[in-house]
């Protein structure tokens, strides 16, 4: 049974290493069936995680060797559902995106499979390990794939911007998790999660502890994208080809957040159990201000894919909040969110691909009312920015519910209210933007967008069949579709609290891992909802429509209205828009800053 | 045990950030962050060392002779390894957008902002 564990890594590596060895021999069609059959498999396997798991974590440990007297040396994977399932979101993804690039690409060559398998491979095992060494090497992994499949199409400039933005402020965000590793080690003498934990909790905050976890905690938000970390993000997800996209905005940026929680909970929430309330300031504080600046951005952009990025980025300032409640309940709604919305967002960027293959380009004004013809891509890019919207019970509404309730627990009462304001920006951009593209609606013109993206030169891979072929609709319809209904699994969000108050138990947690003692099975706590999450998704859907108009016919409105508004705002707009200057020097600056930042708050609370 | 292992790995962090900072040149950015990445070799090995320790090999050495950290070396050695594949991927993006853009200044390259 325990020998599942380290399957979602291995089998994808393995198929990765055998693509590569024949790419010479192997015809085109048969290195796509390969990866699919592949990604298909580990998602059958992950699946199985996570059913495995429900009760009791599964702890494997490599070459057998496992803790003597409650000592860790060996290397652990640790598979709880929550872990499990964002795996199993990564292999259904990769999947999807399998499919989708069979007809989508022209000429792709088999190293793109390679690289896709292997970034796969590298996204399950930084879920899944237990230790924090393993977690900096596949978090390397996934950034060395994740660097080569965004500048895939090297006969551009864009992406090869986009990936060198990436590339370097993902690395130095590596160096951070691997400086504050090397310090936890140097205090500890210990790597696995659950160990450092029990020698870490006998003590009390001192500099070095402060400092390895505003280093790790720093590394990971780069990962996520949480302002000012966010930069490198828009400019990657912009310019990758449609089928990356899919698995890096709709799973990578939130292992970097559920990566806080795996680090959080095993090894530091000892130490700072006295300081949680003044961490859960600084979570929701940068978790609204991220929130804010990805909604906020996502309304000046014209191309379909970086506004889809900016909408990436507020979704992570929203989980950020629900992680930082610090609750089992804000965990397990975090979670719910993550997966429905990785699904929805996942179709979006499909069918942007669908417009992109149809009409030659993914830019909102020239596409403007070009949709007509693309009935399905119109569907579900309507249906993904209504459920962004966060209309009720579908989508993300059981993670909305838990976090509401969450919120309410810890004295936040007001944080839903704000969260919702994001899903008001985020919607109404996406309806904007669908309006404007499938139907005709709103002007011509917005010089308030940013400027024009060079005429489209960003997808010379594509084919040039123009009629979409099922393969490609396919998979877009039904990951909306699965996203929609995910609200719909019975006792999901009961069942996801009990596995999130087992993964932040940290004695028990620490016992089983260790020592192999499993804790007693936990009844489901109860989960009344009221009516409070349906009061929030109904005015944020409509609300939402609202912004949309207003994007849409914003020129419209009387020129006194107008000109004071712009007087208001011109300024700031444009000095958010400054930042974002696409120079790698201004990310790295920023991230700097971000990480004293984090560090300098972080000795603060620990004080 | 010395403090200058720690402050030379400080230097090297921030000259090597000063240079991606300030770069004006894909080829030099990317040997700025070689110089920041080797200070944490820098750090991880000075961690794991211990006075007159030998190395971590126990053939043909009596029982309870002191030895350096074997983890953190194994853990400096992968570190080594997947810094040298960022570095060989990104010298050859350096290598591609002088080809495509005909300059390789990061501040000229702004197809993607605001």
């Amino acid at each position: 049974m325990e020998s599942l564990v380290p399957l979602p890594v291995v089998v994808p590596l393995i198929a990765a290493a055998v693509l590569a060895a024949g790419a010479r021999w192997l015809r085109r069609g048969v290195d796509d069936a390969i990866a699919l059959a592949t990604a298909a498999a580990t998602s059958v396997i992950s699946t199985m995680l996570v059913v495995r798991s429900l009760d009791h974590d599964l702890v494997y440990w490599f070459g057998g060797w496992t803790p003597r007297h409650g000592l860790a040396i060996g290397i652990a994977f640790d598979v709880e559902p929550l872990a499990a399932s964002l795996a199993a979101l990564a292999a259904v993804l990769a999947t999807a995106s399998f499919v989708y690039g069979w007809r989508y690409f022209d000429e792709v060559g088999t190293l793109y499979h390679v690289l896709m398998l292997t970034f796969l491979a590298a996204m399950s095992g930084f879920v899944l390990s237990g230790d924090l060494f393993n977690m900096f090497v596949f978090f390397e992994l996934m950034t060395v794939c994740a660097f080569a499949l965004i500048g895939y199409q090297v006969h551009s400039t864009a992406p090869l911007q986009g990936a060198i933005n990436f590339a370097v402020t993902n690395v130095i965000a590596s160096f951070f998790v691997v400086t504050g590793l090397a310090l936890v080690y140097g205090r500890t003498g210990a790597l696995n999660l659950d160990q450092i934990g029990r020698v870490l909790s006998g003590e009390g905050t001192d500099g070095l502890v402060v400092v390895a976890f505003a280093l790790l905690l720093g590394g990971f938000l780069v990962k996520a994208g949480a302002v000012p970390f966010h930069f490198w993000l828009s400019d990657a997800y912009a310019v990758a080809p449609v089928p990356v996209c899919v698995l890096l905005s709709a799973v990578m940026s939130d292992l970097g957040l559920h990566a806080i929680g795996r680090i959080y909970w095993p090894a530091f929430s000892g130490v700072f159990s006295g300081d949680v309330d003044a961490l859960r300031a600084l979570f929701v504080g940068i978790g609204v201000l991220t929130m804010l600046v990805g909604g906020a951005m996502a309304f000046f952009q014209r191309d379909l894919k970086r506004l889809l990025a900016f909408v990436t980025i507020s979704q992570v300032g929203v989980f950020l909040c629900g992680i930082g409640l610090f609750t089992a309940r804000g965990l397990a709604g975090t979670t719910l969110y993550v997966l429905a919305d990785g699904f929805v967002k996942a179709a979006l960027f499909l069918a942007v691909g669908i417009l992109v293959y149809r009409l030659g380009d993914g830019d909102e004004l020239r596409l403007r009312g070009r949709g007509r013809n693309a009935p399905v891509a119109a569907v579900v890019f309507f249906g993904g920015a209504f459920l962004v919207a966060g209309v009720p019970p579908f989508g993300s509404f059981e993670g909305w519910s838990l976090l509401v309730r969450s919120a309410d627990d810890v004295g936040y009462g007001w944080l839903p209210a704000v969260l919702a304001l994001g899903s008001v920006l985020t919607g109404g951009t996406l309806l904007r933007a669908a309006a404007r593209v499938f139907l005709g609606w709103g002007d011509e013109a917005d010089p308030l967008l940013s400027a024009e993206p060079p005429p489209s030169e960003e997808e010379p891979d594509v084919s040039s069949s123009r009629i979409s072929p099922p393969l490609l609709f396919g998979p877009a319809l039904a990951l909306l579709l699965v996203g929609a209904a995910l609200s719909f699994t019975p006792q999901l969000s009961g069942e996801a609290t009990r596995w999130a108050q087992r993964f932040q138990d940290r004695p028990a947690h620490a016992a089983e891992v260790l020592a192999g003692r499993l804790p007693p099975v936990s009844a489901a706590p109860p989960t009344g909802t009221g009516f409070a999450p349906y009061g929030f998704g109904i005015a944020s859907t409509v609300l939402a429509v609202g912004f949309a108009a207003f994007g849409l016919y914003r020129r419209r409105l009387p020129a006194l209205v107008r000109r004071g508004t712009a007087r208001l705002l011109d300024p700031p707009i444009a000095v958010l828009k400054g930042l974002h200057s696409g120079i790698i020097g201004d990310y790295v600056a920023w991230l700097t800053f971000g990480v004293a930042a984090l560090g300098g708050v972080v000795a603060l609370i620990a004080r | 045990m010395s403090y200058l292992p720690y402050a030379l790995a400080v230097w090297l962090f921030v000259v090597g950030l000063y240079g991606v900072v300030t770069s004006r040149h894909l080829i030099h950015l990317t040997v700025c962050l070689m110089v920041m990445q080797s200070s944490s070799y820098v750090l991880l090995l000075s961690i794991g060392y211990v006075d007159r320790g030998t190395a971590p090999i126990f053939a043909d050495v009596p029982k309870g002779t002191r030895a350096v950290d074997p983890v953190v070396q194994a853990l400096t050695l992968t570190d080594v390894v997947v810094s040298v594949a960022v570095a060989a991927l990104l010298l050859a993006v350096a290598m591609q957008v002088r080809r495509r853009h005909g300059s390789a200044d990061p501040e000229q390259l702004s197809a993607v902002k605001g």
